[in-house]
């Protein structure tokens, strides 16, 4: 691409050629049929192009294209995806979804009247251009998307993926994203519970930034984005209209990174937290008051989603007044309207006699609120420009009838290879030092550290309602303080596993936030996605997609869990180097009773340490071969679908029973990782026995797995075994130290030094600067 | 006992604190920013957020709500007024409290458990806790950093106005370790930290954030 595609439309509306200074309106449009129209520059096909003038029978107006091409890009319409992504609408309907695929985002009934949607997006190729802006941004859109379902947002969760942690690039992107998740999150004031923080040189020069928020409300309450009624009003509020983030749904996020091509900056949005906080506010209030019949945020392909979308979910037809709209910046295009990106805008369709209170509540809050157009008979969109019709569509064919594709698809060429590259084969410690050594390896690695350097620069406290947060396995909020029922969160994806088989791969994800959800003592209710892959242009990306969502949908009927929402974000590649399969998957469980939760650290001495589930010797895609042997080969662990319910199961009932004071999940280290973790988490350290086989003991990553301590063995091992679930007895809590009997006697201390100096080593060590300052050394600034 | 939480636009811990006054054993009473209306409330909390997303600077421009003239009327006259985090940067900027809070000196936003040591257990806010008693309440900002001139600051010090002090760490350069001031007459208190999220064991790291709320009926009562 040599050309911006805001040039390529402002050559029409304003620039030179046959149309310089004059509208391109609909009556014009048909009486110029061969104006050529730069629909490559937008990033749309040929035959797309020619398919919009089937449907219009004629050339588009520039407004018309620029809406088609927004709406009918990688991003919004789902062409390549789509064929797949029906599985998971396939799924057997689940007693527990209120609102299913298709809204803005599930939603799922969690008991007494309380309804919950909850949702993950990707932000990630912003998020490269412009870290900061970028994630912050990606906060702000999910936020929305949860608001507008009706829901107060309550929490939100971030998975975070970079190159190499310590390249250079990773050491500009990782900071500003983390500011920029924190920056709007804190703002917003909602506490982050959870996520991720993972890296792989895959990842460099196409980070993965995966928000997730989760919301709250009565059954009653949910909202649905639907235009109808037809006289009824469309307001557009909250921030006025900018520049940015034109076209950021088409020439950004659906297309690969070209080391050539025009800076992308001025395609990343710009976000402003206080202003969408007090969009939740005003919004809560409307609702409250009952004062909308349908609802739509704006996020990417701005107006032109949310008009089309309101319209072809109603009756079909809507007018819009488009220089109405309140600008930032006069000298926008009509096509440029319809096309910005800018944030913190919401759009609603009200009821006339119901605008001025509508209006009132706006006003308290200090929102923007302004009529853009009403609901209209029949089945057309029409927009107008100062009395100008310059779109005039189906709007089905925008937001719902756009391009499908089914891509050709490959098994990749080197997977035969990679799965004879067993990772049982590589060298394993020979000593106890060795062993020991490669231990502290693991933990100390980049992706097993301690995350306070991130998760500090995040609020967890807010709303008062955080009874688990990072570094516990699982999120858990309160939703209700009078009956202390909450839900909890997980959100896990291991792109190592879904490299070596895509179809395990994003099973075992669904597995790993499943039990993360358990070890909480939650009941799993629901799952949603954030699909992260490389271009669907290469058939074998396009195969690995294809086998991560089919492994998905089966896990999920196996599970009977429905799949609530999700996002699909393609093209993350550079060049012709495709990230790992990366299929982030959320799961949400519910709580009963709260106070019931079990954290994942050990407090007190003299408990018994047990070990439930089976540890098989498998190696494939783990973090001890990544880490020692900077190995990924042979298979990811086995699928057992129905060990991970049974364990499930086992964990819910000694939650509720109160019958374990801990529980932690195996998963990326083994069983290294949980006893560092478990140990490091309050101080307290455990005398264990690990059979014959330490290494295997240690560094397997078998699923269905979890280590729990209690003061009552029998009762727990009576409760697994009931499930049929095994136990093994791995020891007893104590000590300041982690000693494996016969190999290593950690030092908590030591531990805990290799443990938490990693990232601040990285990525700068704020302490250094501060310290305890001794009155009257500093002098004032 | 009526205790009002003013609300104004990016208030963030307002129910937080409303919920801290309830299990302190007060009435908790929602005050709006634009009513000149204290609503008979006997004492007021400035919570925590973004007040006007922090622009200009932290808390100035919340600092001229309506609301706030009535506020320092009232707390000139010894109504009890506590501010937390934006609520102190608030109070400051109204010239009810001296000082300012400026950007953390490492320049992030950071969100941790934080001990403090109470220094005057004789204020409105701090009566229910013993003098030099350490607790611990998260603190979480990102214009933490208090400072002052330097005679100033000797003057807080020589008067005892410094009412909670950092230990175990400062987390954000504050001069000396101040976490949090008081008025001359310990009616009006400001501190960074806390207390209203460390008020339950299900969701805090300790109920050692409950002292404010419950000393201030005390004082109200002995007012």
């Amino acid at each position: 691409m040599t050309e911006s595609a805001t040039a390529g439309l402002s050559d029409l509306d304003t620039g030179p050629g046959p149309l310089s200074h004059q509208l391109d309106t609909v009556p014009l449009a048909e009486g110029t049929p061969d104006v050529e129209q730069p629909f490559a520059e937008l990033g749309l096909e040929a035959d797309e192009y020619a398919r919009i003038r089937d449907i219009l029978g004629r050339r588009p107006t520039t407004a018309e294209l620029a809406m088609y091409s927004v709406m009918w890009s990688e991003h919004c319409s789902y062409k390549s995806s789509k064929v797949h992504l029906r599985q998971f609408g396939d799924l057997p309907p689940s007693e527990h979804l209120l609102v299913g695929i298709g809204e803005n985002a599930g939603v799922v009934d969690v008991g007494d009247g309380y309804a919950v949607t909850f949702k993950v997006e990707s932000h990630n190729h912003p998020s490269y251009v412009e870290p900061y802006q970028g994630a912050a941004t990606g906060v702000g859109g999910i936020v929305r998307d949860i608001l507008t379902m009706g829901a107060r947002p309550v929490a939100v969760m971030d998975s975070l993926r970079f190159g190499r942690a310590d390249a250079p690039d990773t050491a500009r992107v990782l900071p500003g994203v983390v500011a920029g998740v924190g920056g709007y999150g804190n703002c917003l004031g909602l506490p982050n519970i959870g996520g991720e923080l993972l890296f792989d040189d895959c990842y460099a020069g196409n980070p993965l930034v995966n928000a997730l928020c989760v919301g709250v409300m009565k059954h009653e309450d949910v909202r649905l984005a639907k235009a109808e009624g037809v006289g009824n009003k469309v307001v557009l509020f909250g921030a006025r209209t900018g520049g940015d983030g034109i076209g950021g749904v088409s020439v950004l996020a659906s297309e690969t990174f070209d080391a050539e091509g025009p800076a992308k900056r001025p395609s990343v949005q710009v976000g402003d937290p206080f202003t969408e906080k007090l969009l939740i506010e005003a919004c809560l209030e409307i609702f409250a008051q009952d004062l909308v019949t349908g609802i739509q945020d704006l996020g990417g392909a701005g107006l032109s989603c949310a008009t089309s979308e309101l319209a072809s979910a109603g009756t079909g037809g809507m007018h819009v007044d488009l220089d109405r709209v309140p600008l930032r910046d006069s000298t926008l295009t009509p096509a440029e309207i319809l096309m910005s990106e800018s944030q913190e805008r919401m759009c609603a369709i009200v009821e006339p006699d119901k605008v001025d209170a509508f209006l009132a509540v706006c006003r308290k809050w200090d929102v923007l609120a302004t009529v853009i157009g009403e609901v209209t008979a029949g089945d057309r969109l029409t927009v107008d420009w100062h009395g100008e019709r310059i779109v005039d569509v189906p709007p089905r064919t925008v937001a719902h009838e756009g391009p499908v594709y089914e891509r050709p698809m490959r098994r990749p060429a080197d997977l035969d290879a990679l799965h004879a590259d067993d990772a049982a084969a590589l060298p394993r410690p020979a000593t106890a030092e060795e062993l020991t050594a490669h231990w502290l390896a693991v933990v100390a690695s980049p992706d097993g550290a301690d995350k306070t350097w991130v998760t500090e620069q995040y609020d967890r406290y807010v709303r008062g309602n955080t009874v688990l947060a990072q570094p516990d396995d699982a999120g858990v909020v309160r939703i209700d303080e009078e009956s202390s029922r909450g839900i909890a969160l997980a959100l896990d994806g291991n792109a190592r596993f879904a490299r070596l088989d895509p179809y395990a791969g994003a099973q075992l994800n669904l597995a790993e936030a499943y039990r993360n959800v358990a070890v909480s003592g939650a009941r799993p209710l629901a799952v949603t996605n954030c699909l992260n892959f490389g271009s669907p242009e290469e058939p074998e990306v396009m195969w690995q997609f294809a086998e991560a969502v089919r492994g998905l949908a089966d896990a999920c009927r196996t599970l009977g869990l429905p799949v609530t929402g999700g996002n699909v974000s393609l093209y993350n590649q550079t060049g012709d180097v495709a990230i790992n399969p990366t299929p982030v998957i959320g799961v949400l469980g519910v709580h009963d009773d709260v106070r019931t939760r079990v954290p994942t650290g050990w407090r007190a001495a003299g408990e018994t340490v047990l070990l439930l589930g089976e540890t098989r010797p498998e190696f494939g895609g783990s973090a001890w071969a990544s880490v020692v042997h900077g190995h990924l080969g042979g298979r990811p662990p086995a699928v057992d679908l129905e060990a991970e319910r049974s364990l499930g199961e086992v964990l819910g009932a000694l939650g509720r029973e109160r019958l374990v004071t801990s529980a932690h999940d195996l998963a990326d280290g083994g069983l290294a990782q949980a006893l560092a973790e478990s140990a490091l988490r309050y101080g307290t350290g455990a005398t264990l026995q690990l059979g014959d086989d330490p290494f295997t003991a240690l560094f397997s990553e078998s699923g269905a797995r979890a280590v729990v301590t209690t003061t009552d063995p029998e009762a727990v091992r009576t409760t697994a075994e009931w499930a049929g679930v095994p136990v093994t007895e791995l020891g007893t809590t104590g000590g300041d130290t982690l000693a494996v009997e016969g190999i290593a006697a950690l030092p908590l201390d030591e531990l805990r030094a290799a443990w938490t100096a990693t990232l601040p080593a990285l990525f700068g060590t704020p302490e250094a600067t501060v310290g305890s300052v001794p009155a009257g050394t500093v002098p004032t600034s | 006992m009526r205790i009002g939480v003013i609300t104004f636009p990016g208030s963030l811990d307002d129910v937080d604190a409303a919920r801290a006054v309830r299990l302190a054993g007060a009435e908790p009473v929602a005050l709006w920013h634009a009513d000149h209306d204290l609503r008979d409330v006997d004492a007021v909390v400035l919570p925590g957020g973004f007040s006007y997303g922090d622009y200009l600077r932290a808390g100035a421009i919340a600092a001229r709500a309506p609301l706030m003239q009535d506020v320092v009327d009232r707390a000139r006259k010894g109504m009890p007024v506590l501010g937390i985090c934006n609520g102190f940067q608030v109070l400051c900027e109204a010239g009810l409290l001296p000082g300012a809070l400026t950007r953390n000196s490492h320049l992030h936003f950071r969100n941790r458990d934080q001990q403090l040591r109470i220094e005057r257990a004789d204020t409105a806010w701090t009566s229910s806790y013993g003098e030099g008693q350490t607790i611990v309440v998260p603190v979480k900002n990102g214009e933490g950093r208090y400072v002052a001139a330097p005679a100033e600051l000797e003057r807080l010090e020589g008067e005892g106005r410094v009412a909670v002090r950092y230990v175990g760490g400062n987390p954000n350069g504050s001069l000396r370790d101040i976490a949090g001031v008081t008025s001359e007459d310990g009616r009006v208190v400001g501190l960074m930290p806390h207390p209203e999220h460390a008020v339950e064991d299900l969701t805090g790291p300790s109920t050692d954030g409950l002292g404010f709320f419950t000393s201030v009926l005390k004082a109200v009562v002995s007012a």
